[in-house]
């Protein structure tokens, strides 16, 4: 579609970030070179453009930051919850002050659009500490009896996803509650997490308390091996959960687990159309989709089906893909190589098997890792696109013709981790959601996020939940 | 730069803090604040009904504001207050120690807690809904949820001994639910207070929600009990004969009203706090919604 507007580019600086060749491990407040010297590269998924070169954490490496955050155990439980709180408090307020700096490094190790981390993941990120910070000395009145106590060292391995916002779900309430932590991010967002220790490190966090282990998955597995580790939270896919669940059996270990999803988007006839099509966007487009809670699954009645596709279509070709720094970018690049062969393997099975694809016409930059948005109709319930979570910007539309029709098809799945709803009808709303299995459930919204409110997964999406009074609950004895 | 013993210093003018603005008690009346030895502090405006209707006028101006701001707005703002009060921790260790005849180390206690205490409350803002609110499990076809909302324009008496702990302490928690004060300092000892006007100033705290007023006690109170835009009193500030005075005004438009309470009289302001003062100015909202019904099919898994 020819546009009527050019944009001319607007792209953010990127001198506002200062990014080191190379980083090593954090380990008890220093950083720190692997123990067998390995490194690996870190890229800008938008250029593949080398941004650093970070150490690659090992068993031995593991266990050093696990003994760390043992011996810093013993003081920072101590703490009376008041000066925990402080800490949390400082670390929640540098963060918003190098929140841009912040949002830009994101973006170039990540390749979502800055729009995304200056208004969304730093935004929250911040919350999320400053949130935590004032539990720290209410656990009392929490509802988890008198005087709960932390578990120990937590172990937590985040996704490349949302890179600082994971680690901020993380570690916030894990400090706030007395525990201390190793954290290994994912090994193509390394970035965030190093700023993260340094950040710590202006906020006068005692050493050992917060440990930063850059990685891939034999890190992560060991670290959920570990004896002395007391806690796992894992954000990632459902696979790797099952694994975590089956390494951590006859453990005393406690687990959170965040895992997959294939969220329902559920667009009834009444629903405002405009409306609706925006909230189906931010479902499956918002970080090119590639979220756990993604409303990749568009139920819309029959009746308004080729209305809304129509409309979503006509949206989608105005979407402006490229340069992530650029303000005015609404899809960014995929995160890496690898994913973008899983989406691009996806989609080609969705066609096998008889879908049809529709592609918003984009040009793909010739270097980096892209793909336009996409949607799928023609699908039924047996397809591989309306099963399998794809994680990319892929939308696969199916129909339905009554409200019962529609919760049963959403609950056709797996996973359980999101939903929403799309009607002016408020007893409706409330009645679909009653019947809905899933964790959390947006109701003419989508994709809406807040410390205080809790998160997480029915069935195969996960356990536990993370933000509100009840994420607390992860990381106490009780 | 040494201190030159010959210089003259430049005292301070103790104003009021009404809607944002320092001004002078209307009346033009001030009286005599002396230290616990008598000596000559300042002079504090010694305010009259009319400057305590201002106050509430002012109060009821900055409630809608106050009251619709998110909880982690009225968090974050909080939080700048401790922020800035850390700042002014040398002044405020002098006034409280001048005013409550405390060494200097026992003033620095007594500021600290102050500070911890806004830390406190500021992470009260959005966690008293979590603790007081909640879904209810109604027997029918009914969303059912109960929130907390603030009551509205409070009048709190500050406690007389504490002058800046007990201060905070009573008026932390009406802002951090979201009402709009109408505080009255001390009687003997108002500097610490008429000062923390201006950290709130400079707090991003919006004008209004935070009036101080300082004078006597009882001439100050006694129209703001029975003020009818004023919602709720506190009477810590209160011996027990004007409490019950109070009391018997207050019901007039039955504000809610906290008395004094035994542990106040202790002046002993450093235990937790607790969640009793959030909760004295809150009320309880309950919302009912159909939820409708999809039929007895549904889905069982």
């Amino acid at each position: 579609m020819a546009s009527a507007f050019e944009y001319a580019p607007a792209p953010e600086s990127r001198s506002v970030v200062d990014i080191a060749p190379s980083y090593g491990l954090f380990i008890d407040g220093e950083f720190t070179d692997a123990a067998d010297g390995q490194v690996f590269k870190t890229v800008s998924p938008s250029s593949e453009e080398v941004l650093s070169e970070v150490a690659r954490a090992g068993t031995a490496d593991v266990d050093r930051a696990v003994q760390a955050a043992r011996r810093a155990f013993e003081k920072w439980s101590a703490l009376p919850g008041s000066e925990r709180a402080k800490y949390l408090f400082r670390i929640a307020r540098i963060i918003q002050e190098r929140s841009r700096e912040l949002a830009v490094l994101e973006t170039l190790d990540n390749g979502k659009p800055i729009k995304e981390t200056r208004d969304a993941d730093l935004p929250l990120v911040a919350a999320h500490f400053f949130y935590y910070a004032g539990w720290a000395d209410k656990l009392d009145h929490a509802g988890y009896g008198a005087n709960p106590r932390p578990l120990g060292v937590a172990g937590q391995i985040i996704p490349w996803n949302f890179p600082l916002l994971m680690l901020a779900w993380k570690i916030a309430p894990a400090l706030a509650t007395g525990n201390t932590v190793v954290l290994k991010p994912a090994e193509t967002t390394p970035l965030s997490a190093l700023f993260f220790a340094d950040i710590c490190r202006q906020a006068g966090l005692p050493k050992g308390v917060v440990n930063i282990l850059t990685g891939y998955g034999d890190a992560g597995s060991a670290l959920v091996e570990h004896p002395d580790v007391n806690k796992i939270a894992f954000t990632g896919s459902t696979a790797v959960g099952k694994a975590i669940a089956r390494q951590i059996a006859g453990t005393g270990k406690k687990a959170t687990l965040e895992l997959g999803g294939k969220g329902a988007n559920i667009v009834f006839d009444d629903a405002p159309v405009d409306q609706a099509v925006e909230g189906i966007v931010t479902g499956i487009f918002f970080n090119q989709g590639q979220v756990c809670c993604a409303g990749s699954r568009l139920l819309v009645q029959e009746s308004i089906e080729d209305e809304l596709l129509d409309s979503l279509k006509r949206r989608l070709s105005t979407l402006r893909l490229g340069d992530p720094l650029d303000k005015n970018t609404d899809i960014g690049a995929i995160n890496s190589q690898e994913q973008l062969s899983r989406i691009t393997a996806l989609v080609e099975t969705g066609e096998a098997e008889g879908a049809d694809r529709w592609s918003a016409p984009c040009e793909l930059p010739s270097a980096g890792y892209w793909f336009a948005p996409t949607l799928f109709t023609g699908v039924t319930q047996a397809h591989t696109v309306a099963r399998d979570e794809i994680f990319g910007p892929v939308l696969s539309v199916l129909s339905f013709r009554t409200p019962d029709e529609a919760v049963a098809k959403a609950n056709n799945s797996q996973y359980g981790l999101s939903a929403g709803i799309w009607t002016e009808k408020g007893s409706r709303i409330l009645a679909v959601a009653n019947k809905l299995r899933a964790g959390v459930v947006w109701a003419n919204t989508f994709n809406k996020f807040d410390p205080t409110s809790p998160f997480g997964g029915y069935k195969e999406s996960g356990f536990g939940r993370e933000g509100g009074r009840h994420g607390l609950e992860g990381y106490l004895d009780v | 730069m040494s201190e030159r013993s010959d210089r003259l210093s430049v005292f301070k003018t103790y104003k009021l803090y009404v809607g944002g603005k320092f001004p002078r008690s209307e009346s033009g009346r001030v009286y005599e604040v002396t230290d616990s030895k008598g000596k000559w502090l300042a002079n504090a405006p010694q305010s009259s009904r009319k400057d305590a209707r201002d106050a509430v006028v002012a109060a009821r101006k900055a409630f809608g504001g106050w009251s619709g701001a998110t909880a982690y707005n009225r968090g974050q703002i909080l939080y700048r207050i401790a922020e800035m009060l850390e700042g002014r921790r040398d002044q405020f260790v002098r006034e409280v120690a001048e005013a409550e005849g405390l060494s200097k180390s026992k003033a620095a206690a007594v500021v600290d807690a102050a500070v911890d205490r806004w830390v406190w409350y500021a992470g009260w803002t959005d966690k008293i809904a979590q603790i007081v609110g909640g879904a209810n499990p109604v027997a029918g076809p009914f969303f059912n949820l109960s929130t907390p909302e603030p009551t509205g324009v409070v009048t709190v008496l500050a406690p007389q001994e504490s002058s800046f702990l007990g201060l905070v302490s009573v008026l932390a928690p009406v802002i951090a639910a979201g009402n709009t004060a109408v505080v009255v300092a001390s009687a003997e000892s108002p500097l610490p207070a008429l000062s923390l006007g201006e950290v709130l100033a400079t707090s991003d705290l919006p004008g209004g929600v935070v009036n101080i007023l300082s004078g006597r006690t009882a001439e100050i109170a006694a129209p703001l009990a029975s003020h009818q835009d004023v919602n709720g009193i506190d009477l810590t500030g209160a011996d027990a004969e004007l409490a019950k005075e109070l009391e018997i005004a207050a019901a007039d438009n039955l504000k809610r009203v906290s008395r004094p309470q035994a542990v106040d009289g202790d002046g002993d302001w450093s235990t937790d706090p607790g969640t009793r003062r959030l909760t004295a100015f809150l009320e309880t909202k309950t919302v009912w919604h159909p939820t409708g019904a999809l039929g007895a099919s549904g889905s069982s898994y």
